[in-house]
């Protein structure tokens, strides 16, 4: 058997993959926080709320509803985003132009009701959610072994992640979208509706966090608190990334997840630690993030 | 007779606690070239902004063909069929050229197709992927007054289109806008070039301090040109 | 904050009736509960010594439990497993704290704003899980029963009353401290930092520094607070450095109002109270808490955005604050 570091070859690569797999929530997650932070210059508390609803609503649809993964891939970031984007219309909008502190603390309330209200409604513990039967199974790659919905998870964030850069950097929407971040006033003066792009902007961020709470629902216990400890790990995600580029937050995100991985192999304590130790390595180094293009604040 | 297509009454605009616009007066006909003369600092810039809406703070009235706009925000203005294009020429570095001429929706009928418009202006097809902001000044100045020709927008507020272009460019956009003139464009205009202003425009009004302090048509421009230079401090 | 001659009289007068009141609590069990005031009086004292950053140095910490909850643990370890009597205990805890805060905030004001704000965030985070895992503190069910001991080797704290007359004259003096920084030379400083960060820089003062020393300060004294806490519960548990806890006490400054010294105080009783009300709810308290906030920031947007506006949207530098 393969050995590095006295670990075996197939133990590294296991961890690298789960690294992976949670690098790409990351990514995902990243991407949509820096999406709403580029056109709103809101840092959005509420993402990690809006991921668990995504996952809650997996569940919910599953118990209640009978509706399975499949659908629930497509309706509940649908759901999820329209909520998401009601609350943009008709909250978040008012603190536009004010410094982006507000912003933060209006969805760190967000958070507090999202799970206190989740809750409530479901208790602390943890809900199971089901792998999809087209997606159980494990593959064998000869030096690990890759469970089939792993494997899956990883496919679908990258596709969102691709398709949502398709869609800003390749489409005239997504002209809008540049084009509002860069200039809004002028942007507005051509006739087109920045507010309403703005809302959309939103929504189409929350939904995201939601797909990503519905591929998560079948790995992690779909609980209210798996919002909060995962997007406290994606700021410090994009403290180091920078929140400048799309293309860093998510390379940052991969790269943060495998090193995580990593972490668990070797040093399986520091595991939950290692990423805000290297945020703090990055300020220390390089205070502008790896691909930061802004000034300071 | 043309009728006012725009009319200004008693406009007064804000930068928060600073007053820029002190109760402006004027009117545009249709069809119309008028320029807005004055020295830097003059309010002839905001006073286009406040047409546009983009101001933090206006009052009075803003009347387009009859339609009072005081109230509307800048991207109805922009959809009612005025067109802006700011004095740094407002092209996007995060877009590319094309995409910078087509970013502006069409609005109503009858504006330049595309195609017209790579006719029109080669360089533009030449560099359609290229950043916008790697255009020169020229050409940057041709993209802007080319996006808003698109949208078959008739009023256009342009802010010092010739600052800072070379002799040539300069004749070949005083060409343009008195092409456009003859189509039936009502063409506002802030130029600090006394000669361009009085070659092309029906009318111009002096502005000094945020108020509209003297009015001339093209006649009484030329005749008064050393004045009207000196209260300019060109 | 302006005040005529006469309604500063009126203010100090109702100071002092507040004082003598709670001076007079133990003798009124009927009337309150004195562990109750005493956790009350460590609430207001972290509120206040976090208002001192965020409202007096316009600086938004979003991590401040990890300086309250890291002096609890500290206390719990020098009376439980070193056997130090209380007072040492205390210090241990907000030197503990203090130099925590040196750590965090030499690493946080790296950045401004939001970014300062998500890294204090990210590091109180990392606070918690390094507690978490740590083996003296117990995990989920937190350092227990911790002796109160005797102060000074003769006080038996054991004594409510003792203890609450421990606690109040420690809080008071604490907040008092506050008040003798803000209106102090140092203050002058920090204020005209806050106000105008390039002037102040161009003008010959380390910038940085006086950030730091009131992130410092302002650790010490929350530290102080969560030591004398965990003496009154005889308790330090991970709800001390979660991040609900770092919510809490932005919000209890928020609706106490920031530009006072003893505003954040009267938060502080409004949320505690809100919250004893509430426990019997479970869940309810998270939830009317998020509401809570998100009222306060609505409304406050408009009438005192102008005050916050003032300290947070200063002129940005266009260098980065950590000069090399």
């Amino acid at each position: 058997m393969i050995e590095i570091f006295g670990m075996p070859l197939s133990v590294i690569a296991g961890q690298t993959m789960l690294g992976l797999v949670n690098g790409c929530f990351y990514a995902v997650l990243s991407l949509g926080l820096a999406l709403i932070f580029g056109l709103l210059r809101i840092v959005n508390f509420a993402h990690g709320a809006f991921f668990m609803a995504g996952a809650f609503g997996a569940w919910m649809l599953l118990r209640f509803v009978g509706i399975g993964y499949w659908w629930s891939l497509l309706l509940v970031p649908l759901l999820v985003g329209l909520v998401g984007a009601l609350f943009e219309r008709t909250l978040l909008s008012r603190l536009r132009g004010l410094d982006p502190i507000y912003g933060l603390l209006l969805t760190f309330g967000l958070v507090l009701v999202l799970e206190g209200g989740f809750r409530l409604l479901f208790g602390s513990s943890g809900q199971p959610y089901p792998v999809p039967n087209a997606l159980k199974g494990t593959l064998q790659l000869g030096f690990m072994v890759l469970p089939v919905y792993r494997a899956w998870v990883i496919a679908a964030a990258l596709a969102a992640c691709a398709l949502s850069w398709w869609l800003i950097e390749r489409t005239p929407l997504g002209a809008q979208l540049r084009a509002a971040t860069e200039k809004d006033a002028l942007t507005q003066s051509f006739g087109i509706n920045v507010p309403r792009l703005l809302t959309l902007t939103y929504g189409a961020g929350i939904a995201l966090a939601a797909f990503t709470g519905v591929l998560a629902a079948p790995i992690l216990h779909v609980n209210p608190s798996m919002g909060s400890d995962l997007v406290i790990v994606v700021f410090a995600i994009v403290v180091i990334g920078g929140m400048g580029s799309m293309f860093g937050s998510i390379v940052t995100a991969l790269a943060i997840g495998v090193i995580e991985g990593w972490t668990k192999v070797f040093y399986s304590e520091a595991s939950s630690t290692i990423i805000f130790v290297l945020m703090a390595l990055v300020l220390l180094l390089r205070p502008r993030g790896l691909f930061g293009r802004e000034g300071t604040a | 007779m043309a009728e006012a297509l725009i009319e200004i009454d008693d406009l007064c605009a804000w930068y928060g606690p600073s007053q820029a616009l002190h109760g402006i007066h004027l009117e545009v006909l249709r069809g119309e070239i008028v320029t807005l003369l004055g020295r830097n600092g003059a309010g002839k810039s905001t006073l286009l902004k406040s047409v546009m809406g983009i101001v933090p703070r206006r009052s009075g009235s803003i009347r387009l063909a009859g339609r009072e706009l005081i109230d509307l925000a800048p991207h109805q203005i922009g959809r009612a069929g005025v067109a802006y294009c700011p004095d740094d020429r407002g092209i996007y570095a995060t877009l590319t050229v094309r995409e910078n001429l087509l970013l502006p929706p069409v609005v109503a009928a009858g504006g330049l197709s595309e195609a017209e418009l790579m006719g029109l202006f080669p360089n533009l097809a030449t560099r359609a992927r290229s950043a916008g902001t790697q255009l020169s000044g020229g050409e940057q100045q041709m993209l802007a007054i080319a996006r808003i020709l698109r949208t078959g927008a008739r009023v256009l507020l342009l802010d010092e289109p010739t600052e800072g272009l070379a002799p040539v460019i300069v004749d070949r956009i005083g060409e343009l806008l008195a092409q456009l003139k003859q189509r039936g464009y009502t063409i506002v205009l802030v130029e600090q070039n006394l000669h361009f202003a009085a070659e092309l425009a029906d009318r111009h009004y002096l502005v000094e301090t945020g108020r509209v302090v003297d009015e001339y048509d093209r006649a009484a421009l030329a005749s008064n040109m050393e004045q009207v230079a000196a209260r300019l401090g060109v | 904050m302006k005040a005529t001659a006469s309604s500063n009289i009126a203010l100090r007068a109702v100071l002092a009736m507040v004082v003598v009141a709670l001076v007079l609590v133990p003798w009124l069990p009927q009337l309150v509960y004195p562990v109750f005031v005493m956790k009350l009086l460590c609430m207001a004292l972290f509120a206040c010594a976090y208002n001192l950053l965020l409202g007096f140095g316009g600086i938004m910490s979003f991590g401040h439990a990890a300086f309250f909850g890291s002096a609890a643990y500290l206390t719990g370890l020098a009376v439980k497993h070193a056997g130090l009597t209380p007072e040492l205990g205390i210090l241990a805890g907000a030197l503990g704290a203090a130099v925590l805060g040196l750590v965090i905030g030499s690493l946080a004001i790296r950045r401004q704003g939001i970014y300062l704000a998500m890294i204090t965030l990210a590091l109180a985070q990392m606070v918690y899980f390094i507690f978490l895992q740590l083996p003296f503190t117990g995990a989920e069910d937190g350092m227990q029963q911790l002796p109160r001991g005797h102060l000074f080797g003769l006080i038996d704290l054991r004594n409510d009353t003792a203890m609450y007359y421990l606690v109040l004259v420690l809080t008071l003096g604490g907040m008092a401290l506050i008040h003798r920084v803000v209106h102090s030379p140092f203050g002058h400083v920090v204020m005209a930092i806050r106000e105008h960060e390039p002037r102040a820089r161009s003008l010959g003062y380390p910038v940085e520094r006086y950030k730091l020393m009131l992130f410092v300060l302002s650790a010490a004294l929350s530290g102080l607070a969560g030591s004398l806490k965990a003496l009154v519960f005889q308790l330090a548990a991970l709800s001390d450095v979660h991040w609900h806890l770092s919510g809490d006490v932005v919000l209890m400054a928020l609706l106490g109002g920031m530009q006072t010294v003893l505003g954040p105080a009267i938060g502080a009783a409004i949320v505690m109270g809100l919250q004893h009300y509430l426990d019997a709810f479970g869940a309810w308290v998270t939830l009317i808490t998020g509401v809570i906030f998100m009222v306060c920031v609505m409304s406050f947007r408009g009438g005192v955005a102008g005050a916050l506006a003032s300290r947070f949207n200063r002129p940005a530098a266009d260098a980065p604050t950590s000069n090399s």
